[in-house]
């Protein structure tokens, strides 16, 4: 049926890169039935490459060489940005914590096209890590838990999967470039999260035991973060603090998949300083570790898995019979209020929805019902509209009956703009963000987090 | 064997029939006796007077696994979730378990059930609906001969007229098909969304239509009478093993009897575990508004790219 082509970029502590992916979609229902669209296959047709992220200092992130960049991957391409239907700019590790990073996002992300949504956070970080990586895929096949590892500049992502459905996920101090040697091997920079864990100073050639020493300890951080090793204090002090709760450890067996910059110098041996950087040594402890001990899932492009998350996985669509009435689209970023089985059928609904939506728009998320009766449907519908809110309705519901809703609720309040849409799991806290329709259903963004400041 | 050893047999055949069979005698001895299937055990068959055995028919088919030392039960458990299909049923020997087979026969037995029953003598009139039947006389007419479930007689056609004196835009016909089930459970919530969905376009609905014995043409022979543009008929669909509560919505561009298959319009599926009845009656109310501004339905809509 029809396709999308959606972009992926992914500015990161070192690198930024770019990709272009075709998104099919196809109606997976019976030719007599309602129809039912899903995205089918994702192909990756065009990979920029891999380039450093332009800074103008430490603080700010040099905004116009990153547009011209943009630009000149695009002309590479021959795509413009009118021809981009969707996709997803994430700002990762480092860079999402500089001064600018919230414009450069925002500027970057209307350039790029008209539903392209922008994204940050450690924790999105590591599921579009894992999707981009496969490792979500690699577990719904083979029923495995997966702990999928995405090892970057700075920070390590995790993320564990059962059952292709993602748990919980985790980010740690753990980088290949904490430290930064010239080619003569001077040490020009040690990042401020490695102060308590060696003595290395900067200016001077460290010696090889004292960096063996320093990626054994963020080897063992990882290695306790998989439950491989006991817990000590070291898995605390290097988890960084933007994550929404504490890493547990995850329960055992486990197969470990791995992805990031680092992944290379896992696979392959480098000369120590072959990069200005730890990454070679870091990767040779990592593969002598237990975490290389067990089942291992390497995927086929390992440093481009957060950006292909972002171009691939980022979007998805919601359910196939959808109401829309007086609503223009794309809309970003509305925060999102979940109501409860109970709430739903609580004659209180309506002024709770008054309440939540005093001062902004938002997407009102509810369970539904599993093939209700009409006139349930007409109750919640009345529970709605009683809220008399002046803002526009946008709902959303698990079950199967957005349809059904949406029109109840048009017929009960005439000329407001009503969205409502079905299949999309929404948490409290997440943000949505809906494009134009794509036959009968809406793509969807789902961003469990926005920039923390 | 003489008079006397054969009486103290028979006195001893009668003490064993008296004895409680559910006590074996171990031949071994007690500390040394496991026996390695424990078999089932008392409190399986717990059942008081009055008390119901476990319906077979409540028990979910995706949930249902019964293959003995699976090698990976949790695997198996996710493919099956996916299908209705009767999988990791197990065996005794070389056939069914008992439960399947019971189960088996009970969804067959609901299949049969739903063509042979009969929709309430008082389903039109509790949910404001015109009864009427087509030239049918019995079930057994109705499932021999097909053509005259297409057709009404004159009294019939006089109730549909009485009902429905002007041509109207749209009109709604309910009928039992080959499921009584799939119509008691699914036509009125679904009618109600299509009420709903024409309403929200100015699209306002008469007196809704109940047919007994209907096949899908007896929307061709209400179009006749009626002189509507276009026809709606709910309609259930012949049951299988899977459910027997499925319905169809057969949606026709004027209507009017030896009308072309291909001109109608499908949707199938409607059931709790398909397309849920609302949200199926909320699509087909937008689908009858794309067939009203395109003038067409069935293969000519499809044509226009409409759908």
């Amino acid at each position: 049926m029809a396709e999308l082509l959606s972009v992926g970029l992914d500015v990161g502590t070192t690198t930024s890169q770019m990709i272009l992916s075709r998104l099919r979609t196809e109606n997976k229902a019976s030719a007599f039935s309602v129809p039912e669209l899903s995205i089918t296959d994702r192909q990756v047709i065009y990979r920029g490459p891999v380039r450093f992220t332009p800074l103008l200092n430490e603080q700010l992130v040099d905004a116009n060489k990153l547009k011209e960049l943009v630009a000149e991957d695009y002309r590479a391409a021959g795509i413009t940005p009118e021809q981009v239907d969707t996709g997803a700019i994430i700002i990762t590790g480092e860079t999402s914590r500089k001064e600018n990073a919230a414009a450069v996002l925002k500027s970057l992300s209307s350039f790029a096209g008209n539903f392209v949504v922008a994204t940050a956070g450690p924790d999105l970080e590591s599921i579009l890590a894992a999707r981009g990586a496969g490792a979500t895929d690699y577990s719904s096949t083979t029923g495995e838990r997966v702990l999928h590892m995405d090892i970057g500049g700075g920070t390590t992502n995790l993320c564990l999967i059962e059952d292709g459905h993602i748990i919980r996920t985790g980010c740690f101090n753990v980088g290949g470039r904490l430290l930064k040697r010239s080619p003569e091997g001077v040490v020009t920079y040690l990042s401020p999260v490695l102060r308590e864990l060696t003595d290395i100073p900067t200016g001077q050639i460290p010696t090889h035991p004292q960096i063996a020493a320093l990626t054994a300890l963020l080897t063992q951080t990882l290695a306790q973060a998989a439950g491989l090793a006991p817990e000590t204090g070291l898995l605390r002090l290097l988890e960084t603090g933007e994550v929404q709760t504490p890493w547990q450890i995850p329960k055992q067996p486990l197969t470990i998949s791995f992805s990031g910059g680092v992944t290379c110098c896992i696979e392959k041996d480098f000369p120590p300083n072959a990069f200005g950087d730890i990454g070679p040594e870091l990767g040779q402890a990592i593969r002598t570790s237990p975490l290389f001990g067990g089942k291992t899932f390497l995927p086929e492009e390992a440093i481009r898995a957060t950006v292909i998350g972002a171009g691939c996985h980022s979007v998805t669509l919601s359910g196939s019979t959808v109401y829309l009435r007086e609503v223009s689209l794309p809309m970003q970023n509305l925060p999102v209020t979940v109501f409860s089985q109970e709430e739903q059928e609580d004659p209180n609904l309506s002024e709770k929805i008054r309440c939540v939506l005093t001062e902004e728009d938002r997407v009102l998320a509810f369970p539904g019902f599993s093939a209700p009766d009409h006139s349930r449907v007409r109750r919640l519908a009345e529970r709605i509209a009683g809220s008399e809110t002046p803002r526009p309705l946008y709902l959303c519901v698990q079950q199967d009956m957005a349809k059904a809703l949406g029109q109840a609720l048009a017929l009960l309040l005439p000329g407001k703009p009503i969205l409502c849409i079905d299949r999309v799991w929404l948490e409290e806290g997440s943000y949505l963000d809906i494009g134009a329709p794509v036959g009968p259903a809406l793509p969807v963004v789902v961003k469990t987090l926005i920039l923390s400041h | 064997m003489n008079k006397q050893e054969l009486s103290a047999l028979v006195a001893e055949i009668i003490q064993s029939l008296d004895a409680p069979a559910t006590k074996p005698e171990p031949t071994v001895k007690a500390s040394d006796y496991k026996p390695a299937d424990p078999g089932p055990k008392a409190e399986d068959f717990h059942h008081k007077d009055g008390d119901f055995v476990e319906d077979v028919t409540q028990l979910d088919l995706r949930k249902l696994y019964l293959t003995d030392d699976p090698a990976n039960k949790e695997a198996f458990a996710k493919l099956k979730a996916k299908t209705p299909a009767r999988l990791g049923s197990g065996r005794a020997g070389p056939r069914y378990k008992t439960l399947t087979m019971l189960r088996f026969r009970a969804d067959h037995a609901a299949a049969q059930d739903a063509v042979f029953s009969q929709v309430p003598e008082d389903f039109a009139q509790k949910n404001g609906l015109v009864p009427l039947q087509t030239r049918c006389k019995d079930k057994e007419e109705y499932l021999t001969r097909p053509d005259l479930g297409r057709c009404f007689d004159e009294e019939n056609q006089n109730k549909i007229r009485a009902a429905v004196p002007a041509p109207p835009k749209v009109q709604l016909v309910i009928g039992d098909g080959l499921s009584s089930a799939a119509c008691i459970h699914n036509a009125m919530d679904c009618a109600g969304a299509i009420r709903d969905g024409l309403q929200l376009q100015g699209i306002s609905l008469g007196q809704t239509l109940f047919v007994r014995y209907c096949r899908v043409g007896a929307g061709d022979a209400v179009g006749d009478v009626t002189g509507c543009e276009v026809v709606c008929v709910l309609v259930g669909e012949r049951p299988g093993l899977v459910t027997d509560k499925s319905m169809s919505a057969y949606i026709t561009y004027k209507p009017h009897t030896g009308v072309s298959e291909s001109s109608r319009t499908v949707v199938s599926n409607i059931h709790p575990q398909g397309t849920p009845a609302v949200e199926a009656g909320a699509f087909v109310a937008e689908l009858i508004g794309t067939i009203l501004q395109k003038k067409a339905s069935g293969v000519a809509l499809q044509r226009e790219g409409a759908v």
